[in-house]
């Protein structure tokens, strides 16, 4: 039984060069992407050999520094990019860097649904104005405008998730249904407009993702965005229910191929649902070996790794953060001990009797003037720091994409051996089937044509299983490439993350010692007067 | 010799040692300080050891053990017999139990305790003191007879200290409010200076806890650098290759850093926030003094009071032939002597506060000055070698990036 449903397997190993472009070739005329696409072409070099801040000691204080400059060392924000960090180069801008799409999410507003609901300001939400600025030819445009509401940002990344199964798609914002009641509604709008552009701008950053029909649409159609059957639920809870008694039966019909490889997703096919179950089960008992499994060991260390970079990366995101705050601290009681110190020059002056206490009081005041310019320089160190450490956070979020499309390729897998398992159970029954039918002479009608249905039902089940092996290959290429571009870039992002947090520490270090020297020159006459 | 003195304070003014000078010197240190006892019992002894050309003192040098209740005896000798003149302030009387024994502790009490008594060593008046000689010399089993025997007999109730308090106090609030209570010191000068001396010690208060945080604050930025430093170190170690070798020079490096964070915390805490906070106690020690100068003051006017009283009652008696009018005449001859005193005193109280506070202000600027001096050195050795440390690593990093 095994042997004969191993067949298309055993001989080919799944990931032979030779077969792969006639896979793809095949899936092509299935599958609605083009996968002559940027996957396949080498990925140019990054955009961290050059950042317009040198290093040239000793004087970063003065190259770089002057207030709020956003202009970082990332190089990929404008000085006037107000909104959302401008950190890692490869999150937020492809490494082709000469076509370029910017997204830019603003002017959020209240906008009411059509109903003829008696209770007034039910059915409103909030509607944000999605700009786009590109010079990509499948456009057709290079500056284009909708209006999109958030449960639409919901239903491109469950298109996109199914589109792009492998791929390391970025995380769409969370619904935080909590905070919107907890927080302001102006400041809960806001914090999702910021949450949005991001998004959106790490769509558009994605290699192959900014190529797709689902984010065109979604960046350019006009008026309401149509729902997905998949998201809605109940019509396909209620289809599956007067499907089921068929599929039981064996009567009914197949599914479509292209509907077999797909995963069986709650709400549709609950049989399928429930068969995968059991063959998953299956596996994990190990009462019978599965047909196919994950063999490839570079990707199971691939996988470990992954495991360990999300692991450590959210240690270092903490302790970044941590940092950040004690940075934070440090500037704001500097500030309090300043003003402190103003006022007690102020009281001397006033009070003073004698002599000494002006002296005194001059003494503070340029203690005081320090010690609240150290305390700026503190701030604004921070400021910068916090936008290079947000690399770390940001690859944090990436790890959960990572685990999507690692998870896509497990379920592929899922799907091929319950197919095989299916198949082969089908072929058993089928040859039981003939051999009783064999024996009766004449042919009874009713049976002819219940085994002919059967041979119907397993020539469907092979096409099935054919498309998902095909599928299973195409996510594995997908993980494949996906990991390979992550390393690239992640390195890439990581080590203009380091300069930039270690050049920024340098410039205001030198900086605050600058203000210190000069006061501690200032008093050097103390210093005389003590030793 | 030289070793077995602790470092000295840069608060402590120190006359020179030139065995060989006819000027009168008087050097105090205190040192070695070591835990005795155990358990509630325990304390932290400390050697104390003079070095004098005075005559009055027994020999040129000596080395006696003393507690911190010795150095507060010594205190409140001094404050009762010196009326007027500000005596040095004590560090406080005990932190809270953990601390009392944390070497951190124990250095700055050791610290603050020789600058107390230096302080008098150099005080004009003071430094002749009789008790200051008996602090100084006798043994430690008699220092603690005296102690416990003294302390009993001589020591204020914090009751009517802090009624002495609070008189001074309304009075401030009364003259703001534009209300004159009879029986307290009316003079503008006088009514001015107290008001400063209650303003400037919430400033101060306000100074010194703000300088306080700052030292916590460097402890936590030196800890969330290690902290973070090893973190990057644990990523790096995943990563491998270039990008893992940046990552683990740079956790090293912020490890680094930190140490240099938590070694100025410390510089800061001993040459910033300490000398801040003896000025905080001094204010207080002078408004000790203001209380006694208020009482003293009352103690003049009840007295003026009285005898006003015995005047008319004794030319009634004498008016009458009373039989009682030697008595009357003899009580009356002692109330005008105490009266004179009470003058006396007070307007020696007086007399010294104005020179006492015009040394105080002179002092003051000096060792604020010499805080802050302290404070700017460190702040700018920290930020240069901050900055050397991370800059040190740019060149690694860049070899990271084109291999």
């Amino acid at each position: 039984m095994m042997g004969s449903a191993n067949d298309g397997f055993e001989e080919a190993p799944l990931h032979s060069p030779r077969e792969k472009s006639e896979l793809h070739h095949d899936f092509n005329s299935v599958d609605r992407h083009p996968l002559s696409d940027p996957l396949l072409s080498p990925t140019s070099p990054n955009s961290n050999t050059h950042h317009p801040h040198d290093i040239d000691p000793p004087a970063y204080a003065d190259v770089i520094f002057t207030p709020f400059d956003s202009s970082d060392i990332n190089g990929s924000g404008s000085p006037l990019d107000t909104s959302s960090s401008s950190s890692p180069s490869h999150v937020f801008s492809p490494s082709n860097s000469s076509d370029y799409i910017k997204i830019t999410v603003s002017n959020p507003q209240k906008e009411q649904e059509p109903s003829n609901s008696l209770v007034p300001g039910s059915n409103t939400f909030v509607t944000y104005l999605v700009t786009t600025r590109t010079n990509i030819p499948d456009f057709g445009g290079s500056e284009f405008s909708v209006r999109r509401r958030f449960r639409d940002i919901i239903t491109l990344s469950g298109r996109l998730s199914e589109s792009y199964r492998g791929f390391f798609i970025p995380p769409r914002p969370d619904k935080s249904v909590v905070e919107s009641q907890v927080m302001q509604k102006q400041e809960f709008v806001e914090q999702r407009r910021v949450a949005l552009e991001k998004y959106l701008r790490r769509l558009a950053a994605h290699p192959v993702i900014r190529k797709s029909e689902e984010l065109k649409m979604f960046l350019q159609v006009q008026g309401k965005l149509p729902l997905l059957p998949t998201t809605d639920v109940a019509s396909r809870m209620l289809d599956g229910a007067v499907k089921i008694p068929k599929q039981l039966l064996g009567d009914g019909p197949a599914l479509a191929p292209h509907e077999a490889a797909q995963p069986a997703k709650a709400g549709r096919d609950l049989l399928r649902l429930f068969k995968e179950l059991k063959q998953s089960v299956a596996n994990d008992w190990g009462s019978a070996k599965p047909p196919v499994v994950e063999e490839d060991k570079e990707f199971l260390e691939k996988k470990d790794r992954m495991q360990e970079l999300e692991l450590q990366l959210s240690n270092a995101s903490q302790q970044a953060e941590a940092l950040v705050k004690a940075q934070q601290d440090m500037g704001e009681t500097m500030g309090e001990l300043g003003l402190a110190f103003i006022k007690l020059t102020k009281f001397e002056n006033e009070e003073a009797m004698f002599n000494a206490q002006r002296v005194r009081a001059a003494d503070m005041k340029n203690l005081a003037t320090a010690t609240v310019k150290a305390s700026r320089f503190y701030r604004e160190l921070n400021l910068h720091t916090v936008k290079h450490l947000d690399t770390l956070h940001e690859y944090l979020g990436l790890m959960m994409s990572v685990h999507g499309a690692l998870a896509d390729r497990s379920s592929a897998l899922l799907t091929v051996q319950t197919l095989l398992s299916e198949l082969s159970s089908l072929q058993s029954r089928s040859e039981k089937f003939e051999a009783a039918t064999s024996k009766i002479f004449g042919g009874d009608k009713t049976r002819i044509r219940k085994l002919e249905e059967l041979q119907e039902t397993i020539k469907a089940t092979e096409d099935a299983k054919n498309v998902a092996i095909r599928q299973y290959e195409w996510i594995k290429e997908n993980n494949r490439n996906e990991l390979e571009r992550l390393d690239t870039e992640r390195q890439a992002d990581f080590l203009d993350m380091l300069k930039g947090f270690v050049v920024n520490q340098v410039g205001y270090a030198e900086k605050i010692a600058n203000v210190w020297g000069k006061v501690a020159e200032e008093t050097s006459n103390y210093a005389r007067e003590n030793s | 010799m030289a070793s077995s003195r602790g470092p000295q304070s840069p608060r402590s003014p120190h006359p020179s040692l030139s065995l060989a000078s006819s000027q009168p010197y008087l050097s105090v240190s205190v040192t070695d300080p070591v835990k005795m006892g155990t358990g509630v019992q325990a304390y932290i002894s400390y050697r104390v050891i003079t070095k004098t050309n005075m005559p009055q003192y027994q020999g040129s040098e000596k080395i006696v053990i003393r507690r911190y209740s010795d150095f507060v005896w010594l205190y409140d000798r001094l404050f009762e017999k010196y009326k007027g003149i500000f005596i040095p302030p004590l560090p406080e009387k005990s932190a809270v139990e953990k601390f009392r024994f944390s070497a951190e502790f124990i250095e700055m009490r050791r610290r603050a305790l020789d600058v107390f008594v230096n302080r008098i060593a150099s005080h004009q008046e003071l430094r002749q003191s009789e008790d200051l000689r008996t602090f100084l010399q006798v043994d430690e089993e008699v220092m603690e007879r005296i102690r416990s025997y003294e302390t009993g007999l001589f020591k204020k109730k914090p009751a009517d200290l802090i009624q002495i308090f609070k008189d001074v106090q309304s009075k401030v609030s009364d003259v703001v409010l534009g209300k004159e209570k009879p029986v307290e010191e009316s003079s503008e000068d006088y009514e001015k200076l107290k008001h400063y001396i209650f303003e400037l010690e919430n400033h101060l208060a306000e100074a010194q806890k703000q300088a306080y945080r700052l030292v916590k604050r460097h402890r936590e930025l030196g800890s969330s650098l290690s902290d973070f430093g090893k973190a990057v170190k644990l990523l790096g170690a995943c990563e491998g290759d270039n990008l893992g070798k940046a990552f683990s020079e740079l956790g090293a490096k912020s490890e680094a850093v930190s140490l240099k964070l938590q070694k100025e915390a410390h510089e800061l805490l001993m040459n910033f926030e300490e000398p801040l906070k003896d000025y905080v106690r001094a204010v207080q020690s002078i408004k000790a003094t203001i209380a006694e100068r208020a009482a003293a003051f009352k103690q003049q006017c009840e007295l003026a009071e009285t005898i006003k009283l015995k005047e008319i009652n004794l030319d009634k008696l004498m008016l009458t032939r009373s039989d009682r009018v030697r008595e009357a005449e003899l009580e009356y001859k002692e109330l005008k002597r105490e009266s004179e005193e009470a003058t006396e005193r007070f307007e020696m109280i007086v007399r010294l506060m104005n020179e006492e506070i015009e040394r105080f202000q002179e002092q003051k600027t000096l060792d604020m000055g010499i805080a802050f001096h302290e404070f700017a050195k460190g702040q700018a050795r920290l930020a240069t070698a901050v900055a050397d440390a991370w800059r040190s690593l740019l060149p690694k990093l860049e070899a990271c990036s084109t291999t």
